[in-house]
């Protein structure tokens, strides 16, 4: 329904890379623009509920970013940089869905959660793609993969968790990161 | 074939490495479901100030002088209908119906009972118009209307205001909605994603659809409008957007804007002029909305408008307060932060300011000013005054002189260590200087807590006891400032927050506060906090429910309980009391569990993290285990 939400594919993506990543304050921008012009993209659909697309091959542009401790600890300063952690706090969640969790509504696999925060998804996330360079997204996707490894819930202890994000094993992914999704009953 | 090798080898690998980390996960990090972080540890009595030490007065009480009520003109004759979520618009949330007593309340029933539809918080209060009800869910804000005169009351309309899906994104503290407000043949309420609809009461049709709030920069809008003097009164949500903060009037024939005024900024957006008559000079000067914050802060620095609005025919004003300013980190906006956190008495007509009064001058501990405000005539200084009483989430019940904004009394009725009283020579609060909030610094046991003594949930007041039932927190939190950048449309706190049990350990109270003698009658502790409001009826019973689904009856005069149901999710929403068609007295609430303390169940959050929405599922780790989901209408009455 909301034309704000359609993915914009391949030309967004084109779009995103010309674009530099916000890093600074006051982005007054409209965080519910769509992301770039062009037709929608034909890619190969799932049947998910919520209109949600989800990506049945895995990207293999999320290969780089598997293992490795940077990219988790670099996504850790964007995801509170770029106010994350103001929806989701340190993965329990809040005005948006915990994190930490093993449910994912739109897919749990590092691919499937790149492409939720470059899109943004209906329910009030924002789209990050423009916003954030491609770099960035993938890392903050890595955090957010991160998060509910259970090397990295062992390392929380009692404190706030998430300070210490493992890097995120290629094996997590096996099961293509997926899990029921929420609210389907299953 | 290779692949598949080094798959299966790079698997055993790791699952070889997580065992041992695995078990370690039980102990401490169980999976979700099986979660249960323990409710943390009371702060020590020893830690807050009593209300001798903090609490003041410019006199002595002088109870002989007279009986406390409603303000007349705000309160007229009852006539057994609920027309606004305060009933009144001195907002004392009291019915004169007396059928239901102390002695028979043990044999009330559910007589019928209605599924919202939506298993979000339910915070809205029914109206009662006539012989037909009239319900506002959680978003997405489906309005219901119900034929009493029937058996079982069967559904005569319902309207779907279908708001933006994306609202939810924007809403801080769960998806509610405060209820609808009746004039004039027409049922007029808020939608989250901003619009204010006005539908005709007898057939559900859209009368007119004004878009006041814009998501895309952090707003919704989550308040009952209030309709006085032809007008539609409503504000701004998305204090932890850094939205800019306002109250609009739109005119209750057409829904056109009438006037607007915002809480931070040059005077004349903020409609003070020279009706303009505060009763301290902290508050007297010119565009202190600008001057009062480092450049340009006020246009990011909240001063919402989300909860309730009282009504002074006599004077045709209206009175209300600001929420918090933003971020909730202080040291990013040195200065009074005006207008934000405090109270405005405004004229109805052209919302030019009368006076106005700041709770919480440069607000550090998320101390909204919202909260609902009773207009009563009660005896002060040996005569009859006419006074607004504020039960204020920075843990005072304040006594206001309603014509000036005097302060004439200020008294802790929850636990307060983050001020020491009201200085009441020059009106402002007195910080504690030791739960002053820090940068990249915990600062522990600041009480109340961010949601307050208490929070939105109105209290009543029962001219027969005298007494304000206010149902109200009992917590303390945990805070640590943290830098934040302005990003439009995503939350502009820069604090992590953990909330934890005040003083004595059991999270909620409701009490029955002696405005005159400035001290509690009596007090009921709750385990958890009381999010619901209550109402008082002629009867002698006040009404109010628990998170877990109690339905409670007490007795106004002495806290008794006198009868209780269990409803089937947590209750949040305000009862009311009303005469039916049948001309017998009848008890309405929604149970439905949510907003900011029981986000942890609507959501569902992660009882993992306690800085989860914003630090209260710190509090609230056991409430997935004692309720769950919902949103229904209960309406009980006595066998008849
Ligand atoms: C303004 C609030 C807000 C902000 C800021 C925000 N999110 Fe979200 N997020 C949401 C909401 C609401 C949803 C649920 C959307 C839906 O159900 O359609 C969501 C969903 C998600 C999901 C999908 C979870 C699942 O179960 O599939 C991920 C992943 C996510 N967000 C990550 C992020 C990251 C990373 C950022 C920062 C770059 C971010 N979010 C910023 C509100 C927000």
């Amino acid at each position: 329904m909301s034309s704000l939400f359609r993915i914009e594919g391949i030309a967004a993506l084109a779009l995103a890379l010309v674009v530099a990543g916000c890093d600074k304050a006051a982005d007054e921008s409209d965080r519910f623009a769509p992301s770039g012009p062009g037709a929608p993209a034909q890619r190969a659909v799932a049947l998910v509920p919520a209109g949600g697309e989800l990506d049945t091959t895995p990207n293999p542009r999320a290969e780089p970013y598997y293992g490795s401790a940077e990219a988790v600890t670099n996504g850790m300063l964007i995801y509170n940089q770029m106010n994350c952690v103001g929806c989701h706090f340190n993965g329990g969640g809040g005005i948006g869905p915990p994190l930490m969790d093993d449910q994912w509504i739109y897919g749990g696999r590092l691919d499937q959660i790149y492409n939720t925060i470059y899109f943004g998804r209906p329910n009030g996330m924002p789209a990050w793609g423009g916003k954030l360079n491609d770099e960035q997204i993938w890392q903050v996707a890595a955090y957010v993969r991160s998060m509910s490894l259970p090397e990295t819930l062992a390392r929380n202890g009692t404190g706030t968790p998430s300070q210490h994000p493992a890097p995120v094993p290629r094996a997590a992914d096996e099961n293509d990161g997926w899990h029921m999704p929420k609210g389907t009953g299953g | 074939m290779k692949t598949t090798t080094v798959l299966a080898v790079s698997l055993a690998a790791v699952i070889a490495v997580a065992v041992p980390v695995l078990a370690a996960q039980q102990a401490l990090f169980p999976l979700r479901q099986s979660a249960k972080p323990p409710v943390p540890e009371a702060v020590a009595a020893a830690d807050v100030f009593t209300r001798e030490q903090i609490g003041h007065a410019l006199v002595p009480p002088t109870p002989e002088a007279g009986r406390t009520v409603a303000a007349p003109a705000a309160a007229p004759k009852d006539d057994g209908q609920w027309l606004m979520p305060a009933k009144n618009y001195a907002a004392t949330r009291y019915t004169t119906l007396a059928e239901i007593t102390p002695a028979n309340a043990k044999n009330l029933h559910e007589v019928f009972s209605f599924s919202l539809g939506v298993n979000k918080g339910q915070e809205a209060a029914p109206l009662v118009v006539g012989s037909t009800m009239y319900i506002v869910s959680a978003f997405p804000n489906h309005v219901y209307a119900l034929d009493l005169t029937k058996e079982g009351a069967p559904l005569k309309w319902s309207y779907n205001p279908k708001p933006l899906p994306a609202a939810a994104g924007v809403a801080c503290c769960d998806v509610v909605n405060r209820g609808a407000a009746y004039a004039d043949g027409k049922i007029v309420f808020n939608t989250l994603d901003g619009a204010t609809i006005a539908l005709a009461a007898d057939s559900g049709k859209e009368v007119w659809r004004t878009q006041l709030g814009d998501i895309n920069k952090g707003e919704s809008v989550t308040m009952a409008p209030l309709i006085a003097g032809g007008k539609v009164l409503v504000g701004n949500s998305g204090g932890e957007f850094g939205v800019h903060g306002w109250l609009a009037a739109l005119d209750l024939g057409s829904g056109k804007l009438a006037w607007k005024a915002y809480h931070t900024g040059p005077d004349d957006i903020a409609l003070i002029g020279d009706q303009f008559h505060p009763f301290y000079a902290s508050d007297r000067g010119k565009d202190l909305g600008v001057k009062t914050w480092p450049s340009d802060a006020w246009r990011t620095g909240g001063g919402t408008m989300w909860g309730w609005i009282a009504y002074d025919p006599s004077t045709q004003t209206i009175f209300y307060g600001t929420a918090n300013p933003g971020p909730w980190n202080q040291q990013q906006r040195p200065g009074d932060n005006k207008w934000t956190a405090g109270m405005f008495a405004r004229d109805v007509h052209t919302g030019q300011a009368k006076w106005f009064y700041q709770f919480s001058p440069h607000d550090e501990h998320d101390y909204d000013a919202i909260n609902e405000q009773l207009l009563l005539d009660m005896p002060f200084d040996g005569k009859m005054r006419e006074v607004v009483l504020r039960p204020e989430r920075n843990g005072y019940v304040y006594v206001l002189d309603r014509k000036t904004g005097q302060v004439l009394s200020a008294d802790p009725f929850g636990p307060v260590n983050s001020s020491r009283g009201v200085d009441l020579k020059t009106g402002r609060l007195i910080v504690n200087p030791a739960k002053e909030t820090r940068l990249g610094q915990v600062v522990h046991d600041i009480c109340p807590t961010a949601s307050g003594a208490k929070d939105w949930n109105p209290s009543s007041f029962s001219p027969r006891t005298g007494l304000v039932y206010i149902p109200h927190e009992n917590l303390c939190m945990d805070w640590m400032n943290l830098e934040v950048n302005y990003i439009s449309g995503t939350p502009y706190v820069g604090a992590e927050v953990k909330m934890k049990p005040g003083p004595g350990g059991h999270r909620g109270e409701l009490t029955a506060w002696d405005p005159v003698r400035r001290k509690p009658a009596w007090t009921i502790r709750e385990d958890l906090p009381v999010w619901s409001g209550t109402v008082a009826t002629g009867g002698d019973l006040v009404f109010y429910g628990t998170m877990d689904g109690w339905f409670k009856a007490i007795d106004a005069r002495n806290g008794n309980l006198v009868w209780k149901q269990k409803l089937p999710s947590g209750i949040i929403g305000q009862p009311i009391s009303y005469r039916g068609p049948d001309g017998h007295q009848y008890v309405a609430v929604l149970s439905g569990v949510g907003g900011w303390s029981g986000a942890v169940v609507s959501g569902p959050l992660d009882p993992r993290d306690g800085t989860s929405a914003l630090g209260f599922v710190n509090t609230m780790t056991d409430l997935p285990t004692r309720t769950t989901a919902g949103g229904t209408l209960h309406v009980f009455a006595l066998p008849h």
